[in-house]
Parts: structure tokens; sequence; C-alpha cells
């Protein structure tokens, strides 16, 4: 596992039906592209996160694919519209095989 | 609040329609309060050492474009938090052959929240003016049996964005009088000597040009409230011994290095320039 990997959330802890609220996501990590050499001249091994999901209630809001020029601590932020109280679910997964978790229940004012 | 940063919002758009072919400039009237809680003072009357120099004293937050100024507005978008959290985590953590962690004497950061105002600050053991960053080794080597860290390195800068955050938004005052004074007016020489083959002391650009151009760059007052400062050029936190290293290059000069008895001098005396304003690190610039 890849180390010093936090995810971190902000989601509004309410909203009003059919509202579109905004989301912000970051995961601290290196993103190592494996195109960097190390000072005796090896290549540093290829170590990102490969592809953030966000679900709510089950339902699939946004699917991303990242590549390697993607920089340190990838930073999220989108829109996504709240029809009914519920959890959003957030996964990253890791090049080595690593799921990291969070999830943020919104409730409906 | 809401009304507020939406009327400044649409007061910049209107402004930008006008002049579209200018270049993105800070908005110089902008507050700046943080979560839309914390009220930072980022503008407020000079302290009575400047009366013949400035009326005013602006952080340097007050120079930055929108976008920059945005960044710092919200701790979730801030980057130099994430420094700020992993200094939190050094704080807890056991070094040295005391078997001590920084919390088994300090309780909490918040019992330091008096630490990021005043200092640089004489420290009467010692006889000598201290940087945060030196007390924090002077702690590592004497009381835990650790090695030292590097001046400006990147875990010294984690600890001093965690004691900038326990004391956010309380005033800076940094003592010139009693016994800092000489290290104090060894700063002040410092600040208006010129240096380098351009002949720039720090008051050609940061006190009588403050709010020009210089080049692409818009030139602030040089306050160190903000430190350590998340910088977008280099993508990480940044002492102010470093800045003051890089501003003295520019002026094509030898410069002195972090840490040196030349910069503690100098720290003082810029910080005492910012006294009255808040300390707003980590803050984000440019």
């Amino acid at each position: 596992m890849a180390s010093g990997v936090k995810p971190r959330v902000k989601v509004p802890k309410s909203a009003a039906a059919g509202e579109t609220i905004t989301i912000k996501t970051l995961i601290s990590h290196i993103m190592e592209s494996g195109q960097r050499k190390d000072g005796d001249g090896n290549i540093i091994p290829r170590s990102i996160i490969n592809r953030f999901t966000c679900d709510f209630n089950g339902q699939s809001v946004i699917d991303i694919k990242m590549e390697a020029a993607i920089s340190t601590n990838p930073y999220f932020e989108f829109d996504a519209l709240v029809p009914e109280a519920g959890e959003f679910k957030f996964t990253w997964y890791d090049d080595d095989g690593d799921i990291y978790e969070d999830a943020k229940a919104i409730a409906i004012a | 609040m809401k009304t507020k940063l939406l009327s400044r919002v649409l007061g910049t758009a209107a402004l930008s329609a006008l002049v579209f072919a200018a270049p993105v400039l800070a908005d110089e009237e902008a507050e700046l309060v943080i979560n839309g809680e914390l009220e930072i003072v980022t503008k407020t009357a000079a302290p009575a050492h400047l009366s013949d120099s400035l009326d005013e004293i602006l952080s340097g937050w007050r120079f930055r474009s929108d976008g920059t100024q945005a960044m710092q507005m919200d701790d979730f978008d801030n980057p130099g938090m994430l420094g700020a959290e992993v200094g939190l985590d050094q704080f807890e953590t056991v070094m040295g052959s005391e078997g001590k962690a920084c919390a088994d004497c300090h309780n909490g950061p918040e019992s330091l929240s008096t630490v990021r105002a005043t200092y640089p600050k004489w420290n009467e053991s010692a006889g000598e003016v201290r940087t945060i960053q030196m007390q924090i080794n002077d702690c590592l080597t004497t009381q835990m049996g650790a090695e030292p860290e590097k001046y400006d390195s990147a875990a010294m800068l984690n600890f001093e964005a965690m004691l900038a955050v326990a004391a956010r938004g309380t005033p800076i005052n940094v003592a010139i009088d009693g016994p800092a004074q000489s290290t104090w007016e060894q700063g002040k020489e410092m600040y208006y000597t010129r240096f380098g083959q351009l002949e720039l002391s720090c008051a050609n650009c940061h006190e009588d040009n403050y709010g020009n151009m210089i080049r692409a760059d818009h030139l602030s007052q040089g306050q160190i409230n903000g430190f350590p400062t998340y910088r977008l050029k280099n993508t990480k936190l940044n002492g102010s011994h470093s800045r003051f290293k890089g501003c003295i290059r520019d002026t094509r000069a030898e410069t002195f290095n972090a840490g040196s008895p030349e910069f503690v001098a100098l720290e003082l005396y810029v910080a005492s320039r910012g006294n009255g304003l808040s300390v707003e690190g980590p803050s984000v610039r440019n």
C-alpha cells in the first residue's frame, strides 16, 4: 500500500429534494508517474490511483479513469442532483489493488 | 456574508467585462473569511514604528488573483492544510532517544496558540532572538534527544503550518523593544540596505512600489503574516527565510542562508511590520 493515503470528502449535510449540490473530493497520494528515475538511474515504478467513482444509493454519479499525468493529491469537484435522502459512496482504486473508501450521508431539508 | 461574497464576484465580473484585455489583477478591496466563519484582518492601520513610511498595512492575500484568493477561503481547497495535518501527526509521533513526542509535554497545538503571532522572540536563557524553527530544534535536540531538522525543510514547515492553524485569526504581535531591540534594528537596517547588482533594498519594492507591477509580478508589501505559504509555482509549503533568499537572489546578490543570524533579524523586523494583521498561515500565493 502506498503510504500516507488519506481520502477527504466535502458534501453538504442536507439539501432540498431535486437540488444540485457541489461535492469536493481530495485524496493524498504520491501519484508516481512511472516516468521518473531515481539517483541511480533506475526507473521509479508507477504507483497511481487509476480510477475514482462516486455512487449515490447504488446509482453511479461519476466514474473517472485516471492516467499517469495526473499530479499529486488528485482533487475532483463535481455537481450532483439529490432526488432523495441517502448516502454518497466514494471509492478510489490504487494500482497495487488497494481500495480506499469514504461515505457521506445527506438528508433532505 | 453570502451577499458580500456574491457582490464581490458580480463586481469583478462587471469590471472584467469593461476592461477585458487587462491582466487578471487582485481585488484589493476583498475581505478574507475562511470557511465562511473565520474573519481575517488583511488590512489595518500600520504599527507606530512605521508611521513615517506607511499608513496602512496589507496582507499579501489582497494582491493575489481571485482564483488564488478563493483557494485560501476554504480549508478543503487550501493545499497548505495537508502540511498542517502532517504536522499534527509529527507532533504526536515519538522521536529521539528520550522516547517522547511533542504531545507529551505540550497539551495539543491549542496550548501553543500564541506562538505563531509572537515569534521571533527573545529567549532569556539562550540570550538570543529565536524563530519558531530554532525553538522547535531546541526542543528536538535538548528535550527529546532527536536529530535537528533542517531549516525550512518539509518537516519543519509542517510543524510551522500546524502552529499557524492553531493561531489563525489572532493578530501578529512581535515584541521589538527590550532585549530584542538590537536584533530588530539590525533587521531594519537590512530592510533598507540595497543589495546586489540591481541595487535593490526590500523597501524599494515592498514599501515604495507595492501595488505596482514588476514585469509580470504584482508587488505586495512583503508581509509574512501568511507564512508558511503554499506557493502554486512550486506546489509546496515555503518558509519566510527561503522567500527572503529568493528575493535577495533576484537582486543578483550573494544571499544569506535560511536560519542565518541575518535572516533571523530580518524576519523579526519584517514580522513587526505586520503587527496587527492576522496570522493566516498556511496561506496560498502564486
